[in-house]
């Protein structure tokens, strides 16, 4: 399968030509948390959204346990999607999670990058005493979010499974379901949230050598304003901006603002 | 008629109803929206976008063990949430509630003013104004703790089922690595490969192979399948290679193999399992006046070897009227001698293969066949032994979930004679 309906890769806005912003979901719901950016993208951008493998209406059989227990498998996810698109370099927006894989992806191949926008980002969620790195989590509390997630599935193999599994005899499920957008597999979530909170690419950002906006939320419990500023202050050609935007979704929170951010340095950079 | 009227119930209250009924009715009315709200049998919440908490009912309140003004703008939800909670609160239930305008029947957990925990159900709705802008979010908390405590034991019985089944599997797989031979012995002046298919990661299969050396010059190689599968099948795989073995040193013409086989497996029928298996025997001496080998084979009732000669023509080699292996005291058993010379190669296999669903991804239940497997031959034809078995993992591969049966391949080839290649 390629890698565009692997991903349910989505192109819309100007045609090929136009500076195209490709638009990375993170760790939770699917690309249906870009919509209400989208609109205001589409006037000035050929815009991309699609859906890490293993959330929203990815292939779920693309995804093993090997590809996606860490970072990589996601970074080479964007890479095919870039190289099968051929739009030319693209600003990649990514959310929260999403922001690291950005920035390990242009740190491989530059060239398909014309520039970066971490939104929310963090390098690092766990605190690291030893060198006094503050990323707001201990351990515990990732673990806590796994029983969290736990305690959330229970409903899901009974009713998520044979809709996903296509189920023609059962036309009732073929309505979305209450939640949807934020449902998958527990195993699957289950390895993404330990890729999520667990990973430390701290060390990438200094390797980063395409224009980077670093956009972080005012009051976000996830990614607090020091995580942002060790992100810019880290990446050389970086610009740091704090949102008005509160909690962890500035695309929901403040669409407007949000999509003017990003289409402001994607303007500048193409 | 599916349901019935209240008048046929015969109720005589119905319609204005007693006095009594009126008191309760006022009694009703004397509940005002105020103490519902505060008093209700679930916490009620109120907060604006943000988050922000502008507004609590007396009975989360007293959950929580907090004062109002405690809680009224000075905290936001997440807040209230256990660390974990609010990573899930930011990462799922935030963005969800933003998109649908509800979220209903999140479990998490809420900290008390003293530190304990309170696990509750969560729904939330969010107001709109009269232009259709959201003001704030409208949520309702029910304790449950009951439910999960009910709820974690469920999830506990769960991982415990699913490491049993890896349990299970594991010794499925271990138990089934015992029945064949671990490594097939070198034979001289020989190509050997074999493949074993496993369809089904729960249960043992009853296909079984070796090939082992006899006498001075003289090799016994088998293949078989046992009825049925699972534990039952392990054993009876067991006991027929294990006799296969030692009957063979004891008598290597393959008939009599086969015959005290058969006498061994009556003898075990108990009355109730069925214990017979099909199986080909074959004794390997090579041919030193032709080169190659010959081979003879004796068949209890198993699908016939296929021959691949270096000429390019393939064929089966019937060994017709052999009978099953352990039903009758005295089956017949079927034998052919054959010459493998330089450049043949003979494959023999389990009716898993031939009996494997082909498009089974999409509904087909035509099934793989005799024909086809000997087509597949002719188009093989001249080949090796390990190039034999790779095509036939390849084509395996491509029925899928069609082989519902676990699926064994032995291929034996001589290899040509140096300088013999360009016949």
């Amino acid at each position: 399968m390629d890698a565009l309906s692997r991903n349910h890769v989505r192109v819309t806005g100007l045609a090929a030509g136009a500076p195209v912003v490709m638009l990375a979901h993170g760790f939770g719901c699917d690309q249906n948390l870009w919509r209400l950016v989208v609109p205001a993208l589409e006037r000035d951008f050929t815009v991309v959204v699609f859906d890490h493998v293993g959330a929203g209406k990815s292939d779920l059989s693309a995804w093993n346990r090997e590809r996606y227990s860490s970072l990589e498998g996601y970074v080479e996810d964007v890479l095919e999607l870039c190289r099968e698109l051929a739009l030319g370099p693209v600003t990649f927006v990514g959310h929260s999670v999403s922001a690291m894989m950005g920035v390990l992806a242009a740190v491989r191949e530059p060239a398909a990058f014309a520039g970066l926008v971490l939104l929310a980002p963090s390098p690092r969620f766990v605190d690291e005493p030893a060198t006094g790195y503050r990323g707001g989590f201990s351990a515990d509390d990732i673990r806590e979010l796994l029983e969290s997630l736990e305690a959330n599935y229970l409903g899901w193999s009974g009713t998520m499974a044979p809709v996903i599994m296509g189920n023609p005899d059962r036309p009732e499920l073929g309505e979305e379901l209450t939640n949807s957008f934020c449902s998958t597999d527990p195993d699957i979530a289950r390895v993404f949230a330990r890729v999520t909170f667990l990973s430390d690419n701290r060390t990438d950002l200094a390797e980063v050598r395409v224009p980077t906006l670093v956009a972080q939320c005012s009051n976000d419990a996830i990614a607090p304003p020091e995580v942002g500023a060790f992100v810019h202050a880290q990446i050389p050609e970086s610009r740091l901006i704090t949102l008005n935007a509160t909690g962890h979704c500035p695309q929901l929170a403040a669409p407007e603002e949000t999509a003017a951010a990003i289409a402001a340095f994607a303007g500048a950079v193409r | 008629m599916m349901c019935t009227t209240d008048d046929e119930d015969g109720n005589p209250e119905r319609g204005e109803g007693s006095a009594d009924e009126r008191d309760r009715f006022a009694a009703l009315l004397e509940d005002s929206v105020e103490d519902l709200y505060e008093r209700a049998p679930c916490g009620y919440l109120s907060t604006m976008l943000d988050g922000r908490i502008v507004k609590v009912n007396a009975t989360l309140l007293d959950w929580l063990g907090y004062r109002r003004g405690d809680l009224v703008g000075h905290k936001h939800f997440s807040e209230l949430l256990t660390v974990g909670g609010r990573l899930y609160h930011e990462t799922h239930f935030a963005p969800l509630l933003r998109m649908q305008g509800e979220v209903s029947g999140i479990a998490l957990e809420l900290k008390t003013a003293n530190g304990s925990r309170l696990p509750v159900l969560v729904t939330s709705t969010v107001k709109s104004g009269s232009d259709g802008q959201p003001l704030l979010i409208r949520t309702t908390v029910f304790d449950a703790r009951d439910r999960r405590a009910y709820e974690t034991e469920l999830l506990r019985a769960r991982r415990e089922a699913d490491q049993e089944r890896e349990r299970l599997q594991q010794l499925a797989a271990t138990l089934q690595q015992t029945l064949l031979p671990p490594t097939l012995v070198n034979v001289p002046g020989l190509d050997v490969s074999a493949y074993y298919h496993i369809a089904s990661v729960d249960e043992v299969g009853g296909d079984f192979y070796d090939l082992f050396p006899l006498s001075a010059g003289t090799w016994g190689l088998f293949l078989g399948d046992v009825c049925g599968k699972g534990a039952a099948a392990a054993a009876i795989t067991s006991l027929a290679r294990y006799t296969l073995r030692a009957a063979a040193v004891y008598d290597p013409d393959p008939a009599a193999v086969l015959a005290n086989l058969n006498t061994v497996l009556n003898h075990e029928y108990n009355g109730t399992d069925p214990r017979f298996c099909t199986v080909v025997f074959g004794l390997l001496t090579p041919d030193l006046d032709r080169g190659g080998f010959h081979i003879t084979l004796a068949s209890g009732g198993h699908p016939p070897a296929l021959l691949l000669r270096a000429d390019g023509t393939a064929d089966y080699l019937p060994t017709p009227g052999g009978q099953l292996i352990g039903v009758l005291p005295d089956a017949h058993i079927a034998t052919t001698g054959i010459h493998l010379a330089p450049g043949d190669t003979l494959l023999l296999h389990t009716d898993g293969l031939t009996e494997a669903h082909i498009n089974a991804t999409v509904g087909g239940a035509e099934r793989y066949g005799d024909d086809a497997l000997l087509d597949f031959g002719r188009a093989l034809a001249p080949t090796t032994a390990s190039a034999t078995i790779g095509a036939i993992r390849e084509l395996l591969d491509t029925f899928g979930t069609g082989v519902d049966d676990d699926t064994a391949v032995l291929a034996i080839h001589v290899p040509r004679l140096p300088g013999d290649e360009q016949e």
